[in-house]
């Protein structure tokens, strides 16, 4: 039986029609091909309208196969296949050729693009003649779900689907959930303090029956597909037996030891060996730094383990690995610290008042190190200046091209703090400002009126040498103020740099484990920059906060609501439909070499001894292909992308060229009959 | 010479990074010479030797082949294998006479739609220098004066009565 197949072509507004001659290349296709029995082009074909049109043709002109010539099947595919399926198609038995992304847009020439629309298009054609009618695997989607990183998107995630009823392992690096924002002072542009917003939530999380908190730990190894992970989770010792602990702080209190605290305190203040990182900290539960621990060193001391009065120290206590099945992953990891040393002339490292974004935060906190006093290094001196920089390390070809969204606003806040605790006055260095965001140009507007000085200009320099009189035993700030457009020392006590933010270093790491993939400047990618901000390209691993891109505390929270919400919806749905595009072994044609067995990373090849030939697991099999290319004996087929199919668009694409050669004859005796 | 001579090239991509790669230089409006026609793949790995033997029968004057980064692979690391086979393909295709620019490997992530469009137009200036893949329509390739031995025969021709 010969096909009949429908083409049809869009005009994507003029983005295609604007450079594709989309009337001439439909009417091509139904010239040129026989089998095509219809073939159409319209304005928007993704629009209702030129969906209902397919419809109506599958339905009156009784076509077996649909070609969509359009935008890339990673947009419109399941829109087109929805359609097929609504005139009672199978939606396998559609083809979708990418005319946008991969002709008008890229494509200079008119004529030459059409020519390649053409090209493609007949790959389609000839293609879509071998597809064959799939069914959807359908798998069970477990409930629990796993998420990694317990920072405020993390956080929020886990508090949205812990109440909903799904249990939720919320896996931690450092000792305590509540990430960079428990290290902050106040959040802008409201002022509140950020612990007295956060902890509430981290309490919540600690305490939620259907929240397991892992903190100390970390996942090494993720198995499985969407519905199905097994996560392998190493949780590091603590020295402290949780069960016994009561987080009386004894331990801590007594404990001989002081060491600098580079995590929590940003290396402004220190804590003990045995410490919990802030007195808010969730779970209570203390960590033994073994690195510093003097018990570790030299063999005496104990002093915690002698005053702990329900006996939970165990210096013996070892790492242990534990493993959870999930049905879904939620990855908010957060950032990392842009390194101001690798800016030497800003002096940081170098010069002892100027400090990092970070470390303002910790010594603003009343909680912090000098109890929200701000002061030099000294820890005494107040600051009569302040120097604020913006985009440290941010918006630059050199280190980050993104901008880091928040230090605009962070430090407004800065300048607002520091004249409200000192009357100092303050210089914001900027190169634009930006506070996009409810309320957020008000309160630039706020500072503007206290009294803040604005500089428009890239700091040059940040140094202690004086040249003038005047700027002795000072930070001297070397800039161009380009909307004045001269140049100015400006001295000052103290130096804020509002470093940028930064991918985790081991983000990649990250995104090897889970199987998603980093951008050019190292974020996450999320599945659409626009539409799915927090679904990925991997079904079942979302992401959320600042691991996809910098952003503030509202829009992290969004964001994790938001990947929640996605995954509230698949447990909802109880079942996941996965693509069949899965490879199958042909028995009666397995010669039993067993050469397929070694190439799947899955493990879906196993080998059947008694029969002698190699079977494939379709649940574990994720489609790839690579047996199916390798396979000697051509056993293996894999559904969707089979050797006839690709071969057959193969031909479709060259159809001109093989002109050219000289076989139009054979071309015509194809079509032909 | 009145028809300079526009190569076609086959390119194969994989689902994952090198299609969204394109997809990228796409909306990014990155212009880029219009001769490398694409086939999606789920993997790289999917790449048949007989694709590219059929490609170049058919007409193709060069072969693109293009995958996730090694160690980004969507498959863990199918693309290795990819990688074995193309080493492989490329000593097969010198026995039979055939340039070794005219198979090239191209890794592109999902973020270098950039990158993607720089190398196809450096593969098309390469393959422009070179010429016509110069066969026979019996599909017997000719490179230079030397002919091939009349054993490489041309893929058989899939042709949609067979499959109907």
């Amino acid at each position: 039986m010969a096909e009949k197949i429908g083409v049809y072509v869009c005009h994507c507004g003029s983005n295609i029609a604007g450079v594709v001659d989309v009337a001439g290349v439909a009417k091509w296709a139904e010239e040129t091909w026989p089998n095509v029995r219809v073939a159409r082009d319209y304005r928007f074909m993704c629009s209702s309208l030129g969906q209902e049109m397919i419809e109506k043709d599958i339905k009156e002109l009784g076509l077996t196969r649909v070609v969509v010539a359009a935008c890339s099947p990673h947009l419109h595919e399941t829109t087109f296949r929805n359609a097929c399926q609504r005139a009672g198609l199978n939606p396998y038995l559609f083809e979708m050729v990418s005319i946008r992304e991969q002709v008008s847009w890229v494509t200079k020439d008119k004529a030459v693009a059409t020519e390649k629309a053409k090209a493609l298009i007949a790959g389609g054609v000839r293609r879509v003649v071998y597809h064959q009618p799939l069914e959807p695997l359908y798998v069970d989607i477990n409930p629990n779900v796993l998420i990694v990183g317990g920072g405020i998107a993390g956080i929020q995630a886990a508090l949205e689907i812990a109440d909903q009823g799904s249990h939720v392992y919320l896996v931690e690096r450092e000792p305590s959930i509540g990430g960079h924002m428990a290290q902050f002072d106040k959040t802008f542009p409201t002022l509140d303090c950020a612990a007295c917003i956060l902890t509430p939530k981290m309490f919540t999380a600690g305490t939620h029956p259907n929240i397991t908190l892992l903190t100390w730990s970390e996942v090494e190894k993720v198995d499985g597909f969407v519905g199905n992970f097994t996560v392998q989770i190493r949780q590091k010792a603590r020295k402290v037996n949780t069960e016994k602990c009561t987080g009386c702080g004894v331990c801590e209190e007594k404990c001989p030891k002081k060491v600098v605290d580079t995590v929590f305190e940003a290396g402004m203040g220190t804590r003990k060996a045995i410490y919990t990182p802030f007195p808010q900290a969730v779970p209570k539960y203390p960590v033994i730094d073994v690195e510093n621990c003097i018990y570790y060193q030299r063999g005496t001391c104990k002093a915690c383990e002698k005053l702990c009065p329900t006996g939970a120290i165990d210096f013996y206590q070892k790492d242990e690995r534990l493993t959870v099945q999930v049905g879904n992953v939620i990855l908010a990891t957060g950032y990392e610290l842009f390194d101001a040393r690798r800016i030497p002339h800003y002096g940081y490292g170098r010069l002892a008042n100027v400090i990092t974004n970070l470390e303002f935060e910790r010594l603003s906190n009343t909680a912090g190190p000098t109890g929200g006093k701000i002061v030099l290094r000294d820890g005494v001196t107040v600051p009569q200046t302040v120097g604020i920089i913006h985009c440290v390390g941010s918006r630059d070809i050199k280190y980050n091209l993104d901008c880091s969204a928040i230090c605009c606003m962070q430090s407004l806040k800065f300048a607002h703090l520091v004249k409200e605790k000192t009357g100092a006055k303050v210089y914001n260095f900027y190169i634009d400002i930006r506070t996009p965001g409810k309320t957020y140009d008000e309160f630039y507007r706020r500072i503007l009126d206290e009294g803040v000085h604005f500089i428009r200009g890239k700091v040059a320099e940040v140094t202690d040498a004086p040249r003038y009189p005047g700027e002795e035993g000072k930070l001297i700030i070397q800039v161009e103020d380009t909307l004045a457009g001269r140049q100015l020392r400006v001295p000052v006590d103290l130096v804020v740099l509002s470093a940028a933010m930064q991918p985790r270093v081991d983000a990649k790491e990250v995104a090897k484990k889970f199987g998603i993939s980093c951008s050019a400047n190292g974020w996450f990618i999320e599945r659409h920059p626009k539409l799915d901000p927090v679904a990925t390209m991997t079904e079942g691993i979302f992401i959320a906060g600042v691991c996809q891109g910098p952003k503030d505390i509202p829009a992290s929270v969004s964001q994790g609501a938001a990947a929640a919400a996605r995954v509230l919806g698949l447990i909802g749905r109880k079942q996941v439909t996965l693509e069949p595009v899965r490879a199958r072994v042909d028995q009666a044609k397995c010669s039993g070499c067993r050469i397929c067995n070694s190439l799947c990373p899955f493990n879906a090849i196993t080998f059947i001894e008694d029969r002698a030939v190699s079977d494939i697991n379709p649940a574990l099999c994720q489609g790839c292909g690579t047996c199916v290319a390798a396979c000697p004996a051509g056993a293996i087929t894999g559904a969707h992308f089979t050797t006839q199919q690709i071969m057959a668009q193969i031909e479709g694409i060259l159809w001109d060229v093989r002109n050219r050669h000289g076989v139009q004859e054979e071309l015509q005796a194809v079509a032909a009959s | 010479m009145t028809d300079p001579f526009e190569p076609v090239i086959v390119g194969f991509t994989c689902n994952w990074c090198s299609y969204r790669a394109a997809d990228l230089a796409g909306m990014a409006r990155t212009k880029y010479a219009p001769n490398v026609r694409l086939i999606r793949l789920m993997c790289s790995g999917r790449v048949d030797p007989q694709f590219i033997f059929k490609a170049f029968a058919e007409g193709a004057d060069g072969v693109l082949i293009t995958g996730c980064h090694p160690g980004d692979c969507h498959y863990v690391e199918q693309n290795y294998k990819t990688l074995r086979r193309f080493t492989l393909l490329k000593k097969t295709l010198a026995a039979l006479g055939i340039e070794g620019a005219r198979l090239k490997l191209v890794w592109a992530s999902a973020a270098e739609g950039n990158i993607l469009a720089e190398e196809i137009d450096k593969m098309v200036t390469e393959i422009k220098a070179l010429g016509p893949l110069n066969w026979k329509t019996d599909g017997r390739p000719t490179t230079g004066d030397g002919e091939i031995p009349s054993t490489v025969h041309r893929p058989p021709s899939v042709s949609p009565e067979v499959a109907a």
